[in-house]
């Protein structure tokens, strides 16, 4: 059992991808994770990996496309507007069955917004952001040993599913510290490998047949069929990544919803409400997509409100309305722009709408 | 009997879908011939641009990637960093690199980034259907200046050999023209010297092709060629603008 560390978030997410195998990181600053291109340009030369700092997102993301195009396990990193720029290649990269490790610290929007934590992303990474049909799993770790062990498991998983996957957390977790085991290191990739583990790839190698990567399709019935092919897998990915993190919901009166940084103070809420003997409890989705809809249908005729817990205008909402399916009340608790409620200010809303609903 | 001419490997045995006295044909051909006579087509990684050779990929007989509007560059840089030991080249239209595609390759070229760019400047945006683009001639008409360009409207055009010979990461620049054999023959020669100065090591390499575009000019193939003589050669000298030994 390798020891307990403390680290800093943002090194933690770093070094977690390298121990899972990335050797390749394209990046361009932004706060509130600059913290990974400076940790990175460091530490993966030493791995025997490859550091480039990108002109732009756009250059960074494009950056990472090749890449992985010619066999690479890439990772990028970015925040809210920074992963805005990114999304015409993600968009790109599901067309063309690209792997990527994508690890996106929100911060408060719209606009350059500020440099505080923020959910008010959802939409964008769980509804598209880049044209047309695709998916990108995204997970939402809620401390950074979690954030840690979806990162190290993110390369293999983008891999095999040959997709991009998306760890969304926000510059909390990025900032501060945790004390956290990291796992083994695998071993990478090399060059010589690629013809042989991923024959589709460009690797400019004598192997039969050569490779294109592309996403044109510009005869409308080849496209519909691709993207029919793209959805069979998104729908096995929906049945197999599926995560989420079920407390005390059985007995209920109230139940929050919440991920990321608010799953860590709508916890905090939940204990403090149980301790005055009101019975609360958490849904927390770790996939926000595929979301863990079916969650929702453990819930007895005991509760009397599904409040979502979110910074921001109430995005996670649409999807928790979806889970209730009319079941139940649903109501919003929030703060955005950067702001976090106290764990008592949750207690106190929670409280007067009980009353509401009582 | 011996054969006097055979079709380069370097060409798949699909026919282009370019439109006739268009240049594309002739650029594609110089590029993969040359790779097919340096051995080099088993080795090399090419990324199509957005535009009419997005589809380079189906003529193009090596591994390839298409790469989104004017980040070619970029995709190559990535592509490098994983196989430093093969022939990397992008291939892209005056408007992907010189228009949306300015920052990647300005940067890649800063970097010196060992891989070569093949340059297609027919002074059109053929694929969109022949709008003006960043290399349109002042005066030359296309659908968004159908009076023909003007330096108060649109500004003037922009000479990529030119601008790129002012950085320090590039270490081979030529223009040529692809506008009759005596030309084409110094084209290839220069596609050559690009792949050789990327084999050496050196840095970035650029080959810019003014090229035709017979369809979005309103002009037969053959007046195509004399326009490409009389009006681009003047404003885009051809020649080294850059060679580092």
């Amino acid at each position: 059992m390798a020891e307990k560390v403390l680290m800093k978030g943002n090194e933690a997410f770093a070094e977690a991808v390298i121990r899972g195998g990335v050797r390749f990181y394209f990046g361009y600053p932004i706060t509130p994770q600059s913290e990974i291109p400076e940790f990175m340009s460091r530490e993966l030369p030493k791995w025997g990996g490859r550091f480039l700092q990108a002109e732009s997102e756009l250059g960074a993301v494009n950056m990472a496309y090749g890449c992985g195009a010619a066999g690479g396990n890439a990772f990028i990193s970015s925040s809210s507007p920074g992963i805005a720029l990114m999304q015409e290649g993600m968009s790109f990269l599901c067309s063309a069955e690209v792997p990527l490790t994508i690890l996106n610290a929100s911060r408060g929007g719209p606009g350059i917004g500020s440099i505080q934590p923020g959910q008010a992303d959802y939409f964008q990474v769980t509804r598209g952001g880049g044209n047309g049909d695709y998916r990108i799993p995204v997970f939402a770790p809620a401390s950074i040993q979690e954030a840690i062990d979806i990162l190290y498991y993110a390369p293999a998983l983008a891999d095999q599913w040959r997709n991009p996957v998306m760890v969304l957390v926000d510059g909390l977790m990025g900032q501060m510290m945790e004390p956290v085991v990291l796992p083994e290191p695998k071993e990478p990739l090399t060059s010589a490998d690629i013809p042989k583990v991923k024959p589709w790839a460009i690797s400019g190698s004598e192997k039969g047949a050569r490779s294109v990567v592309k996403s044109l399709r510009l005869q409308p019935e080849v496209l519909e069929q691709h993207v029919e092919k793209l959805f069979e897998k998104y729908g096995r990915m929906e049945r197999e990544l599926q995560k989420v993190e079920c407390t005390d919901i059985e007995d209920a009166e109230v139940v929050f919803v919440a991920f990321g940084t608010m799953a860590r103070l709508a916890t905090e809420a939940m204990e403090l409400l149980q301790a005055q003997g009101i019975k609360a409890g958490l849904i927390r989705p770790v996939t926000l997509w595929p979301f863990p809809y079916s969650a929702f249908d453990a819930l007895t005729d005991k509760t009397r409100v599904v409040i979502s817990t979110e910074l921001s205008m109430g995005q996670l909402i649409e999807d928790v309305r979806l889970g209730v399916r009319g079941r139940f009340p649903v109501k919003l608790i929030h703060r955005t722009g950067g702001m976090l409620p106290t764990s008592l200010e949750i207690v106190d809303k929670t409280k007067k709408i009980l009353e509401e609903v009582r | 009997m011996k054969p006097v001419f055979q079709y380069t490997k370097g060409m798949t045995e699909v026919s282009t879908s370019y439109c006739p006295g268009c240049t594309h044909g002739v650029a594609h051909r110089l590029i993969m011939e040359t790779l097919d006579e340096m051995g080099l087509l088993g080795k090399t990684i090419g990324v199509a641009p957005i535009g009419c050779s997005v589809v380079a990929h189906q003529f193009m007989n090596v591994d390839m990637c298409e790469s989104a509007h004017g980040r070619a560059p970029a995709v190559a840089s990535g592509i490098r960093r994983v196989h430093p030991d093969k022939v990397v080249y992008t291939y892209q239209g005056d408007g992907d690199l010189a228009s949306i595609g300015m920052g990647e390759i300005m940067h890649a070229a800063a970097r010196g980034e060992k891989f070569s760019t093949f340059f297609i400047n027919n002074g059109i945006y053929g694929m969109t259907g022949g709008q003006m683009a960043p290399t349109t001639l002042i005066g030359q008409r296309s659908t968004t200046c159908v009076d023909g360009r003007t330096r108060e409207q649109a500004g003037m055009p922009l000479k990529m050999c030119e601008m790129l010979a002012q950085l320090d990461g590039p270490a081979y620049i030529e223009r040529v023209a692809l506008c009759d054999p005596a030309h084409i023959r110094k084209a290839k020669q220069a596609v050559r010297r690009a792949f050789e100065t990327q084999l050496a090591g050196k840095g970035f390499t650029f080959v810019e092709f003014l090229s035709t575009c017979p369809t979005n000019w309103g002009l037969t193939p053959p007046k195509a060629m004399e326009w490409l003589k009389e009006n681009m050669i003047p404003y885009y000298p051809l020649g080294v603008y850059r060679e580092v030994e």
